[in-house]
């Protein structure tokens, strides 16, 4: 018999080399408690959170709780079955409702999961004879899309607006095109120049998707993404979304203005083959979406911890991924996987929790420690967390 | 020389400058297993080739492209067409 699993052989080598060293299998942290937004304990330890999404602490927010138990109550724990048939319920409406009040567009369309929500839109609208242009840092459910539907897939060099105009320039002019970006990539926690990548694509015909997953909540004025910081709201043809992230909880969005928008539901298959969201998930995120609406100090706050993260660690002599903070993830390059496996590892013995993050997940090869920002992370909590760092830094010879 | 002959001598003269491991390049040359480019050198490469050749090289024809000759192959139906 020729064992299927033999192709994972060089995976399964890697980590056992990475964990007989004795260090914490990084992939296989368990949360004991959860506190808060910020706090958790993990090992027995309290562990202060910084590898979360949780941009905007919503998750323990006392009204969106009390939204997710009044409809556990009332509606049950799961709705058994697809949103085009016995899966939708008042609160799948009020929760698409919202989303339509806050990225003021005409269509909303709810997904089970962000992941769905990409694979869905990308491998529905986009056929056969068709042209996908997409970052080459896209997110794996990007790719996923674009490998579940069978369209023709052209990558671009990383945020390059000349490389995507002069690809979109190559194409046969008739063909239908769909640009794909995303506002905030998740890995360097950089920001795409979608201003002028965004002009380009409508001056070549073609319709532009936009994955807003980790800027909702906190950049542009309104808190919808860096489409609108940069003023380009009304030429994204789509804005992909999350409740996993600034909402606090989970789930998937489409939002758009396209008039024949709604025949989506009949043809996407990601979105009828499955189960809808629980009916405390939509209120929970309905509610919490609301109240992102009004949440302008917050941002600020968020802001001012992001800045003083990212020149805290650049003073300690850490290197980053971006040479300013251009959004709530801050990305340290570490030099290998193992001195980035040894440092998560202290930082863990300190305190502190962050992702690890390695490739293929990550570009050009990097090993990441990524930090991501709430807005409920406290003054004394960023002082905190850039003494950890410092510690570990020091115990691991990653800064001297 | 020859439209294909042309094409493969200008493909060589891209794979150059990127053949760190100095392999001896012919048609039969893989880009994965000979040449051992990761995914992002590739990029690189069929960046300038498209630039060069003024075309598109899609992913899905990329997953069927392994070695030179075939890109040199893929490229002269792409100019001809």
């Amino acid at each position: 018999m020729n064992d299927l699993f033999s192709k994972f052989d060089p995976l399964i080598e890697m980590r056992e080399g990475l964990l007989k060293g004795g260090v914490t299998d990084p992939f296989n942290l368990v949360m004991e408690r959860v506190e808060s937004p910020t706090v958790a304990i993990c090992n027995g330890r309290r562990t202060i959170l910084l590898g979360t999404y949780n941009y905007m602490g919503m998750t323990f927010d006392p009204d969106v709780i009390a939204a997710g138990k009044r409809a556990l109550d009332e509606f049950g724990s799961g709705t058994t079955g697809s949103r085009v048939l016995n899966g939708t319920y008042a609160g799948h409406r009020a929760v698409e409702d919202a989303l339509r009040d806050f990225y003021a567009m005409d269509h909303a369309m709810v997904f089970s999961t962000g992941y769905q929500a990409n694979l869905g839109i990308i491998s529905t609208i986009a056929g056969k004879d068709d042209y996908i242009i997409l970052d080459i840092d896209s997110h794996a459910s990007i790719y996923d899309g674009c490998a579940l539907g069978n369209a023709q897939i052209v990558p671009f060099r990383h945020n390059d607006i000349e490389a995507l105009e002069k690809r979109l320039k190559r194409l046969p002019p008739e063909a239908g095109k769909l640009v794909v970006l995303e506002g905030v990539y998740s890995m360097l926690g950089d920001v795409a120049p979608l201003k002028d990548m965004v002009a380009v694509s409508k001056a070549a015909g073609a319709m532009v998707l936009v994955d807003e997953a980790h800027s909702m909540g906190f950049i542009g004025e309104h808190g919808r993404g860096v489409a609108e910081a940069q003023g380009v709201m009304d030429d994204v043809d789509f804005i992909i979304g999350t409740f996993s992230k600034s909402v606090g909880t989970v789930g998937g969005f489409c939002v758009s203005n396209h008039p024949k928008f709604e025949i989506l539901r009949l043809v996407c298959r990601p979105y009828v083959f499955t189960a809808s969201l629980p009916p405390s998930v939509v209120a929970t995120a309905a509610t919490s979406i609301r109240k992102l609406m009004h949440s302008a100090d917050k941002r600020a706050h968020l802001w001012e911890n992001s800045k003083r993260l990212h020149a805290g660690l650049r003073q300690l002599g850490f290197t980053l991924g971006t040479d300013e903070p251009q959004s709530a993830i801050i990305a340290v390059i570490m030099p290998d996987l193992e001195t980035g496996a040894a440092m998560w590892e202290a930082l863990l013995h300190e305190g502190l929790y962050v992702n690890l993050a390695r490739p293929p997940a990550t570009p050009a090869g990097m090993t990441l420690l990524r930090c991501s920002l709430c807005a409920l992370h406290s003054e004394e909590q960023v002082g905190e967390i850039l003494g950890m760092f410092a510690a570990a830094g020091r115990a691991t010879g990653c800064i001297s | 020389m020859t439209d294909r002959q042309a094409t493969y001598a200008k493909v060589l003269e891209l794979v150059e400058p990127l053949n760190k491991k100095g392999v001896a390049v012919t048609e039969a040359t893989r880009f994965a297993q000979d040449l051992e480019w990761d995914s992002l050198t590739v990029l690189d490469f069929v960046a300038n080739i498209e630039d060069e050749f003024d075309v598109i090289i899609t992913m899905n024809m990329q997953a069927e492209i392994e070695t030179i000759g075939q890109l040199v192959d893929a490229l002269d139906k792409l100019q001809a067409g």
